[in-house]
This record gives structure tokens, C-alpha cells and sequence, in this order.
């Protein structure tokens, strides 16, 4: 088959279709380096996700059910976290972790499990966010109705949980939206070293600066996909009818 | 049905976190080298550290950022190893103290590129300070760096030869950005700008930037390599750090320094000159 070269209004429209076929090839053919890149991006991301979700829907279901002095601001400063700056939430890691810094001892800079410690820290607070007004959403009268049948705070919990699952699980995809797609902390803290905390977003960077553009677009098409794998599956998961 | 679809789940999340118990690599055999951008993606590290590796059974954290922030990280202890280009910088960097065994590697040229229809006329000029001159008489659109970089040193010792302050003019536009990146941004807007060799060559497909001027002495672009003065930095890998820098100035490493790029390119990115005085090169 041969692509023509268009010039659509200056977009260089036989680039795009040069990275569409690089994506098709790197994948039939299972590179390996690709297939690395894209599992870690799987595991850090992922990783990071799971535990802000752990964070996220227990500060957050915490704060929505109980009331305290200078609760309004704690939700304010949740809030405010969600739109926090992923750079800067990288430079604060990357300060704390190096070698002659306070967690200096760890010896943790530039590694995945300092990229997951970032990109957690960017989604814990989405999570908290929406679980918050997930769970304040509810019925005021529904958390009374859960404790009259007989159950116990922690089974209430659970079931009201369970009664969020919408709204919830949007806070997952959020989270998990918002880390896989990250790439400013993840360079500073990771930094981009080859088969070992090279992600899809930061080699799509480093392919971009060579001049690579195929290998850049093909990588970028790559992440979409499985960005939408995996939100396929928490979808289903989000709208699957209630068994009554 | 609803419990297959969990047990899937759960599953998934299991052999995630399986698989990322990677091996966990020994302090003592982990090097941190702080280089440049350019050296990173002309290639030559892909080459170069998996054989220093096998040999020596240390693992390499290559961090590339600029000159100016790598020599940074060395004044704070945070890399054990520099491969950088910014002489003027490096000499002040081992006065001070932080640094040791600067060792001279490699170097190439930088080159002035510009639009075809090159509005200051400089074309073919042999000096690039004249050609700086030209640029700021002509407010032509200039692209620097402005990152502290070796490359953006360089660029800056041309407009003081020039006689020249280009901070503030419209014409002078700094994009922060690497030499990749910068040649596309002046690319775009057909302005002028100064790069290695190597970047250029890598990029030149899809460019449209000419070389106009080349082969001033002051476009000598030298690399050399400095290990982080482990007196100042107890934490430093300064075993590591020797051996790496022994490493990039061996025979072996200095003949495969010589023929890389010429497959791809035609001509070798890199001139290598490990054991020569600084003064003997170019001449």
C-alpha cells in the first residue's frame, strides 16, 4: 500500500500515518523494548492508582461521613489537591529523595517506586475528592435506615460504598487518568533511564526532542490504547445493572 | 457471573504487583551520570553503556538534563559521574572543589543553521561572531536555548565575541527547551539558531534548516568527563564514578567513539580525543 503526502492546511498528514504503522508494527511484532516500556507504564501507574484508591476512598468516605471543627477546610484543601500541579508535585519528591535529602537514605530517586510515591501523591487526592461528594451524595436517611437493620459501622461503610459505586469508580478512572498520562514528575523522579524507568510518556518526550516522530506518535497511540483497555473494563464494572 | 468478574480483577491486580518485584540493585554498583541531552539522543550511551556494564557489572542511571543543571547535581552530591560540554563552566566547577580527573573524550562542532531564505545573509561566512553581527543588525529572528546548557554557553560566548547583548531584543526568543526541540521551534518560525552537529544531522529530515555557517574554531564543542569529588560528598559512588570515566577514555571505547554515526549519517557524530590537550584540537 502507498500513502500519499498530503498537506492538510500545513498538519503533515503522511507523519500521522507513518506513526499509525509504526504503532501496528511495534505491536504484531511484540517488541520487546515497546512491551517493556508499556508494561512498567502498566505497573507504576497502576500501582500508584490501587494505593491512592486505598488513601482516597477511606479519607474521603471519613470526611464525608464525620463532622469536625475545620472540616470545610480540609475539604477545600482536598479539593484543591485534585488540581495540584504534577511538576511541582515532582520537585517536591525529587527534593525529599535525593541522596542528601531527608529520605535521602532510602536511596529511592530515580527508580519506579519513586515514580509510583509521585504519581500517588497527584491521584490520592483526586480520589479523596470525588469519594467525598460521592458519599455525601447519598440519602441523609440512608446511613440511619443500614445502622436500624442491625448492621455494624463498618458493614454500613461498605454498603454505602457499594451505593457509590457510580460516582466511585469515576473516581477511579479519574486517578488512574490522570497518573497514566503524567510525565513532568515522572522524568524528574524517574529519570527516563533506559529499561528500567522509562515509561510510554516520558520515551514519547525523549522520541519528540531526537526528532523520532513516528516512534513519538506510535508510542503516544500505544498509551491511548491502553488507556482505553483499561477503562473499558472499569466501565463495565461501573455500569453493570444491580442485581435486585 | 459477578464473582468471575472480580476473581478477574483481583487477579490482574495480584500479577501486577508480582511483576514488579524487579531485582533490586546494590548501592555500591550503581552509578549516577549526569550528561547532556545532546549525548543522550545522538545514541552514543546506547551504545556505549550496555558493553561498560556487561564488563564491569555496575548499573548506569543515565540522568540527561543540561550542562548547567548536571554540574548542579555534582555540586550537590547527587551524581557520581559528569559527561558534559561547557568548558568555562567545568573549570570553575573543579576550582571549586566539587569535581576531579576532568578528562577530555570527545568532541564535534557546533553549526549555525538558519532558513534558506536566510534574511541576514550569512551564509558561508567563517566567522560566527560576524555572523552573530549580522543576525542583530538584521533583527532576524533568533532561537537560544536560554537553558544554561553547554550549547546555550557556547551561544553565549559568540554574542560576547560579537560584542553583542541580545537579552530583551524581539528577535532574541529563548524556548528553555533541548537542541531537538529548539531546531523544531525554529524550524517553525524560520529562525536562526545554534546546534551540535549531531542533533541537526538526526533531525535534518524533517527540518528545512540549513547549515550556513560552520568550521569557526569557537564552534569546537568538547566533551569531557568529571568525577564528583567524593571529599565533598561521602555518599558518592566514587569507585563507580572512576571507572566509568576510565571507561569513556579507553582504546576500545575511543574506536567505537570514532566510527558511530557514520553508518546512519555518513560522517561519525564524534571526533574522539581522549589523551590530547585541549589546546591541540581543530587545528
Amino acid at each position: 500500500m502507498v500513502f500519499g503526502y498530503w498537506d492538510l492546511g500545513g498538519v503533515k498528514m503522511d507523519l500521522i500515518l507513518e506513526g499509525i504503522k509504526k504503532a501496528f508494527w511495534l505491536l504484531i511484532t511484540f517488541d520487546p523494548e515497546v512491551m517493556g516500556i508499556t508494561l512498567l507504564s502498566l505497573q507504576v501507574s497502576g500501582t500508584a492508582t490501587l494505593v491512592s484508591l486505598l488513601i482516597g476512598i477511606s479519607v474521603g468516605t471519613a470526611v464525608a461521613l464525620s463532622k469536625f471543627p475545620g472540616r470545610r477546610i480540609v475539604i477545600s484543601l482536598i479539593n484543591t489537591g485534585m488540581g495540584l500541579p504534577p511538576v511541582v508535585v515532582g520537585l517536591f519528591v525529587t527534593i525529599f529523595l535525593w541522596r542528601n535529602g531527608p529520605l535521602g537514605f532510602f536511596r529511592i530517586l530515580y527508580t519506579p517506586t519513586a515514580m509510583i510515591i509521585a504519581q500517588t501523591v497527584i491521584a490520592a487526592p483526586i480520589v479523596m475528592g470525588i469519594t467525598l461528594v460521592a458519599i455525601q451524595q447519598l440519602p441523609p436517611k440512608l446511613r440511619l435506615q443500614i445502622l436500624a437493620l442491625g448492621a455494624t459501622r463498618l458493614q454500613m461503610v461498605w454498603i454505602l460504598i457499594k451505593e457509590a459505586k457510580l460516582p466511585l469508580l469515576a473516581a477511579v478512572m479519574a486517578g488512574f487518568g490522570g497518573v497514566i498520562s503524567e510525565v513532568g514528575a515522572s522524568i524528574m523522579v524517574g529519570g527516563n533511564i533506559k529499561g528500567y524507568s522509562r515509561v510510554l510518556t516520558t520515551a514519547t518526550v525523549m522520541e519528540t526532542s531526537r526528532g523520532n516522530f513516528d516512534i513519538a506518535i506510535a508510542l503516544g497511540i500505544i498509551l491511548l490504547l491502553m488507556a482505553y483497555f483499561i477503562n473499558l473494563i472499569l466501565t463495565q464494572i461501573q455500569q453493570r445493572e444491580r442485581s435486585r | 457471573m459477578k464473582i468471575n468478574r472480580w476473581i478477574i480483577l483481583w487477579g490482574i491486580v495480584f500479577l501486577i504487583f508480582i511483576s514488579l518485584m524487579t531485582p533490586v540493585h546494590a548501592q555500591q554498583k550503581t552509578i549516577i551520570l549526569a550528561t547532556t541531552t545532546s549525548t543522550q539522543d545522538s545514541g552514543l550511551l546506547d551504545l556505549l553503556l550496555p558493553i561498560f556494564e556487561k564488563k564491569t557489572d555496575y548499573f548506569v542511571k543515565t540522568i540527561a538534563v543540561g550542562s548547567g543543571q548536571a554540574m548542579t547535581m555534582g555540586q550537590k552530591g547527587e551524581a557520581d559521574v559528569l559527561l558534559v560540554h561547557s568548558p568555562a563552566a567545568e573549570k570553575k566547577f573543579i576550582s571549586e572543589g566539587y569535581g576531579m580527573n576532568r578528562r577530555l573524550v570527545m568532541h564535534n562542532d557546533y553549526i549555525i543553521v538558519g532558513p534558506s531564505e536566510d534574511p541576514a545573509k550569512i551564509k558561508g561566512l567563517k566567522s560566527s561572531s560576524e555572523s552573530f553581527k549580522k543576525i542583530a543588525s538584521a533583527k532576524a529572528l533568533f532561537l537560544s536555548r536560554g537553558d544554561n546548557s553547554g550549547t546555550n554557553a557556547k551561544e553565549k560566548d559568540i554574542w560576547k565575541a560579537a560584542g553583542i547583548n541580545p537579552e530583551g531584543e524581539k528577535w532574541y526568543q529563548q524556548t528553555g527547551l533541548g537542541m531537538g526541540q529548539t531546531l523544531n521551534v525554529a524550524a517553525e518560525k524560520k529562525g536562526y539558531t545554534l546546534a551540535d552537529r549531531g542533533t541537526y544531522l538526526a533531525l535534518k529530515k524533517n527540518l528545512g534548516l540549513d547549515i550556513l555557517v560552520e568550521g569557526d574554531a569557537i564552534l569546537l564543542n568538547i566533551y569531557h568527563v568529571i568525577e564528583v569529588n567524593p571529599a565533598k560528598w561521602p555518599k558518592v559512588n566514587a569507585a563507580g564514578a572512576r571507572a566509568f570515566a576510565d571507561f569513556m577514555v579507553s582504546k576500545e571505547t575511543q574506536e567505537i567513539i570514532k566510527t558511530f554515526g557514520v553508518e546512519k549519517f555518513g560522517s561519525p557524530l564524534f571526533f574522539p580525543d581522549a589523551g590530547k590537550k585541549e589546546e591541540e584540537l581543530g587545528k
